[in-house]
């Protein structure tokens, strides 16, 4: 019997083509559509394989949001999730802090074995509420994972350094972050959207802790200067390298 | 005088380079704030002492030196707990840690201890009164995110490469502590450190990065990469998302918004179409170069020079061409 959260952000789905806010502060709203940010499917999907394994748990969906982040939890009940509590909050800070805070106020008497979080959300790509979270409530907690192996109260991970891999060893409950490489989110099927429907998803006011890292204005990334192409085929080597050596001066 | 702290990282038993660009960028901050000491912490095994004076090069006032047999790798717990206790007792202004692997598990840790937030992976900064403003790419690249931290200390994680290491040499007064919490006690250990090869540039690292898309058609054709980097003798491989979906290449070469977000002096892209997700891993590289078949693919947007046609045919010659100009330096 495995009890495990799973952490979750809807965040706008990141193909589209992003406008700037009249605010400046935000983005357009026009045109966006939601989705479960990437790398917290992982894991909801990391969760769902391992209570699996053990044959028996459950997995509990986490989201913070306005009431539309009931939708983002209704597909992770339709993916697989057993149940799923809703954290309102009309906004949802940039400081990760007053997240971390909400969240661990919520957590701290669930009994969880494990809980689970993306490596980082897609949109504020900051990932600090999950190391947060961790120390709020004094679990052990090892981040960006890409591989993970639990079993008799103990569980091993790895994590990818640069140039280099750790192997980290940890005591259940623990809190866990997921990088890419570990697992694919699985698709709904129709039979898994139907049973959502009657899942419990209860919703209560989010305990914010006190916001001090606020979005003073957005812009758009500085253009690259208009490249040119110097020719075809291989015969324009010659001319690529005199220009890295005299023009660009990277030789 | 107000302080400010940098957290300066090491891996067996030497500094890594984003240890002098914090301390740089601590040393910038106290400077804008009209003076101030800039107070380093390097923890490591015994011996790592000796690496202490370099950190005054780039600026330290103070280094405090914690040696510890239990710290020779990563122990999260000692290092967030000896970094938490270092900033509350030098009543630090402002705290500086890398956007590194190990920087990114440790600062949000360190700023939960101290009760305060974090802005995270940020480019550029400056302190406004009793703000501090840090530039942060979010949105996959798409767009910039300025945001405003208020409170002390006002803790930053710093890109690896957003901010140039600096020389402004001052002889460091060295003091050795004690880790704030045993690493014998930890509950989370790092039991084992494998090296990706040894003897290969890490992409952060390096100064020229060779990157391969699709385009190469499949990993046996990623030994033309390894030639190209091998003529530079100072580059690194690297790859799409595509490429490491696919197990073509180690999940950890790609990049990208997910993966890694590097900023060479000189970034080859041989065979990438341009998806965003890939453009927001190395649009900031100083000189970028694209090859491609496809003379529409958005590459050549960004690229300062490009090539049109089959890379099977240029990168070769360009290799040859490479190792003509290293044999004449």
């Amino acid at each position: 019997m495995l009890k495990i959260a799973v952490c979750l952000k809807r965040v706008p789905e990141m193909e589209l083509r992003f406008a700037i806010g009249a605010d400046r502060k935000s983005l357009d709203q026009a045109g966006l559509k939601y989705e479960i940010s990437d790398f917290d499917g992982y894991a909801l999907e990391v969760g769902l394989q391992q209570v699996e394994k053990a044959g028996s748990g459950e997995v509990v969906a986490i989201c913070l949001g306005p009431d539309g982040v009931q939708e983002t939890l209704r597909k992770a009940l339709a993916i697989g999730a057993t149940r799923a509590i809703h954290l309102k909050s009309d906004d949802v800070p940039f400081d990760g802090f007053a997240i971390a805070t909400a969240l661990a106020a919520e957590l701290k008497d669930g009994g969880y074995d494990l809980i689970l979080f993306g490596k980082m959300a897609t949109d504020t790509a900051s990932g600090t509420v999950g190391p947060m979270t961790a120390e709020l409530l004094d679990l052990p907690a090892v981040s960006a994972i890409s591989y993970l192996e639990v079993g008799n109260g103990r569980g091993t991970a790895h994590r990818d350094l640069e140039g280099a891999t750790e192997t980290v060893e940890f005591p259940l409950p623990a809190v866990l972050t997921i990088d890419e490489g570990i697992a694919r989110t699985r698709l709904a099927s129709l039979k898994g959207i139907m049973a959502a429907k009657k899942k419990p998803l209860e919703s209560k006011p989010a305990q914010l802790g006190k916001v001090s890292l606020t979005v003073e204005s957005m812009d758009l990334p500085p253009e690259r200067a208009a490249g040119r192409i110097i020719g075809e085929g291989s015969d324009a080597v010659p001319e690529l390298v005199r220009l890295l050596k005299t023009e660009a001066k990277v030789l | 005088m107000p302080t400010f702290f940098a957290f300066a990282e090491s891996r067996d038993g030497s500094l890594r380079k984003v240890a002098f660009e914090t301390v740089t960028a601590a040393r910038q901050a106290a400077d804008a704030a009209g003076g101030g000491e800039v107070h380093a912490l390097v923890l490591g095994a015994p011996g790592i002492a000796a690496r202490a004076e370099e950190l005054g090069r780039y600026g330290a006032d103070v280094v405090t030196v914690v040696e510890h047999a239990g710290l020779e790798r990563y122990s999260p717990e000692a290092f967030a707990a000896t970094a938490a206790a270092r900033i509350k007792s030098a009543g630090a202004r402002a705290g500086f840690f890398p956007a590194s692997a190990q920087g990114r598990d440790l600062a949000p840790r360190v700023a939960a201890r101290l009760g305060v937030s974090l802005a995270s992976d940020v480019t550029s900064f400056e302190l406004q009164g009793d703000a501090l403003l840090a530039r942060h790419p979010a949105f996959t690249g798409k767009i910039v995110v300025t945001l405003r931290l208020t409170g002390t200390p006002a803790l930053v994680s710093l890109r690896p490469g957003a901010i140039a290491a600096a020389e402004q040499p001052r002889s460091a007064r060295v003091e050795k502590a004690e880790p704030a919490a045993d690493p014998g006690a930890a509950r989370v250990r790092v039991t084992e450190m494998s090296q990706g090869g040894a003897a290969k540039l890490d992409l952060g690292e390096a100064p020229v990065i060779v990157s391969g898309g699709r385009g190469l058609r499949g990993p046996e054709n990623f030994k033309l990469l390894e030639d190209l980097a091998a003529a530079f003798g100072n580059a690194a491989v690297g790859a799409t998302r595509a490429v490491t979906d696919d197990g073509w290449r180690p999940a950890t070469d790609q990049i990208g918004q997910t993966g890694r977000v590097v900023s060479p002096n000189l970034y080859l892209a041989l065979g990438i179409s341009g998806a965003i997700q890939h453009l927001a891993g190395m649009r900031t590289a100083k000189t970028i170069v694209a090859v491609n078949k496809d003379k529409d693919a958005p590459i050549f947007k960004i690229a300062d020079y490009g090539i049109v046609g089959d890379l099977f045919e240029i990168v070769p010659r360009l290799t040859e061409e490479i190792k003509k100009v290293r044999a004449s330096q």
